[in-house]
């Protein structure tokens, strides 16, 4: 007799037997998006070099903003936007996850939890291609990868784990409040330039002493460190240093928090969703 | 614990659903409201302390009037809400037959949502590969497999929906008035498919206003009305007793 169907359903067989649902909802979401346009998957690879090149023309060619000594802009911006872009794409794409997959939640037992995590994984995909721009432009901009190049995966799979967190609790408050959907549009708005994406932590030195604060808001803010902390590990060759154990431990500190905190709403919210899809 | 004899053990199971007059949904008034005091939800009880159990290969119907609790209750068994109060308990993997085709995307092919929809059911792509010949051979729609689902019609739909649902012989089949659609033809092949899975042992559970559909295939019936237990037993006494309500 499986256990499966049972009233006590384990976490861990669920996820087991669900595995290929969110495989086929990654691929069909993959498939819907590249769907009828000519250049397909490229666009993710074009899309970010065209935004890195209009952001270098206002800010660093109009603008003249700099982000360091010896530390090329473009490569600069492109390295963080990437991570940056992952993150915002996961958490505003889960956070109608649970609205949009209401005819199905209404009807079959699925663990819901999968909705959100889709779209933080699709959002990695698609992550993964918009590297191959960042290598492209570290390449013509004569950054070349070195070794430490390859520890990028440690800050993308802490940031993951932060954006599946922040997505858990966003898609489950939606269900209850739409006006989350246009709340944190503009909270994003708000973020990206809390983050240092278009200038870098160290210009802040420069601030007058009543803005301070914002190094403080800066310092709290997890996208930061792992915006940071990706650049550290990709221009190696250019900064030379290695991110301490100090930060690794804020860094996961930072993930576990919020996934721990985003599970614990979802769970608590999930029952109740379908009385109000 | 559940009897080893049962399949589903439904000990006091109450459902309510709030009916606030307006739906809120948005920060704003929630707020509004909380502060001014107005939050208060008109309670409407679904499902009133129901019980009872449905033995294992028994071939249980659900009778009642519109609005009584009959699809409440079949979704509170295959877990897709949960009850208020009072225990669900069920044994072996369910099979829920409310509303085909759901969790197709009609943007995809039939192929493709083949694959899809047997993955929202939780089988593998081992299993569906397997099985893919026998799904296509049932719906008869071997000719449309590549065409995108936006372009079938209701009934091609829901064709695919039975084959996909039904291709495993689970324990616990849940049938809720899905047994409408189709050509005549197509709904004698689905009743023969039901009916060769009573023989196989599964337990199934049928919710339909067509109390012939009830008489022909159930044993046992239960009788809701408004939310509660009217009655329940051999399907001829319950069925009877039904037939005989009166306009009020």
């Amino acid at each position: 007799m499986s256990s499966v169907a049972t009233n006590k359903r384990s976490f861990f067989s669920d996820f087991k037997r669900f595995m290929p649902l969110l495989k086929n909802l990654v691929a069909k979401d993959f498939k819907i998006k590249y769907r009828r346009s000519i250049l397909g998957v490229a666009w993710s690879v074009l899309n970010p070099l065209f935004t890195m090149l209009v952001l270098t023309i206002v800010f660093k060619v109009i603008l003249r903003v700099k982000v360091g000594p010896g530390v090329d802009f473009a490569t600069y911006y492109i390295v963080g936007a990437s991570l940056w872009n992952f993150f915002s794409e996961a958490t505003s794409t889960s956070l109608s996850s649970i609205l949009t997959s209401g005819a199905l939640i209404r009807k079959v037992y699925i663990p819901k939890y999968i909705f959100p995590l889709e779209k933080c994984v699709f959002a990695l995909v698609n992550f993964s291609f918009s590297l191959v721009a960042v290598l492209a432009v570290m390449l013509i901009r004569g950054v070349y990868p070195t070794w430490a190049t390859l520890l990028f995966p440690i800050p993308v799979i802490y940031c993951f784990i932060f954006a599946c967190g922040l997505s858990l609790f966003l898609s489950a408050v939606t269900v209850y409040f739409r006006d989350v959907q246009h709340l944190y549009g503009v909270l994003l708005t708000m973020w990206i330039y809390l983050t240092p994406i278009l200038y870098s932590t160290e210009t802040l030195e420069q601030l007058a002493p009543s803005m301070q604060f914002v190094k403080y808001i800066l310092y709290l803010n997890p996208m930061t460190h792992y915006i940071n902390y990706f650049r550290a590990v990709v221009m190696y060759g250019v900064y030379g240093d290695l991110p301490s154990i100090e930060i690794n431990v804020v860094c996961i500190a930072m993930s576990l928090a919020m996934l721990g905190f985003g599970a614990l709403v979802f769970k608590k919210a999930e029952g109740k969703f379908i009385l109000h899809l | 614990m559940i009897n080893n004899e049962n399949a589903v053990e439904l000990r006091d199971i109450e459902m309510h659903f709030n009916m606030s007059s307006e739906k809120l949904q948005s920060l704003k008034e929630y707020f509004l409201k909380f502060m001014k005091r107005q939050l208060h939800f008109e309670n409407f009880v679904a499902v009133d302390k129901v019980s009872f159990d449905i033995k294992k290969g028994d071939v249980f119907g659900i009778v009642g009037l519109n609005g009584c609790g009959k699809s409440t209750t079949l979704k509170i068994i295959s877990g897709i809400l949960k009850p208020t109060k009072g225990s669900v308990e069920t044994q072996g993997v369910i099979a829920p037959l409310i509303e085909l085709g759901a969790g197709f995307d009609m943007e995809l092919t039939a192929r493709e949502n083949i694959y899809l929809n047997g993955s929202v059911l939780g089988y593998s792509k081992k299993f569906m590969d397997e099985k893919f010949d026998d799904i296509v051979e049932f719906s008869e729609m071997r000719d449309f497999l590549d065409v995108p689902m936006k372009n079938y019609s209701s009934g091609m739909v829901a064709r695919i929906g039975f084959a996909i649902a039904t291709v495993t012989t689970p324990d616990i089949l849940i049938v809720d008035e899905i047994l409408a659609v189709g050509d005549f033809l197509f709904q004698q092949k689905c009743e023969e498919r039901i009916n060769k899975m009573m023989q196989d042992d599964t337990t199934v559970i049928i919710v339909s206003h067509s109390i012939e559909q009830i008489e022909r295939l159930c044993k046992h019936c239960v009788w809701l009305e408004k939310g509660k237990v009217k009655m329940i037993g051999e399907t001829a006494e319950v069925c009877n007793a039904y037939k005989n309500t009166k306009r009020e």
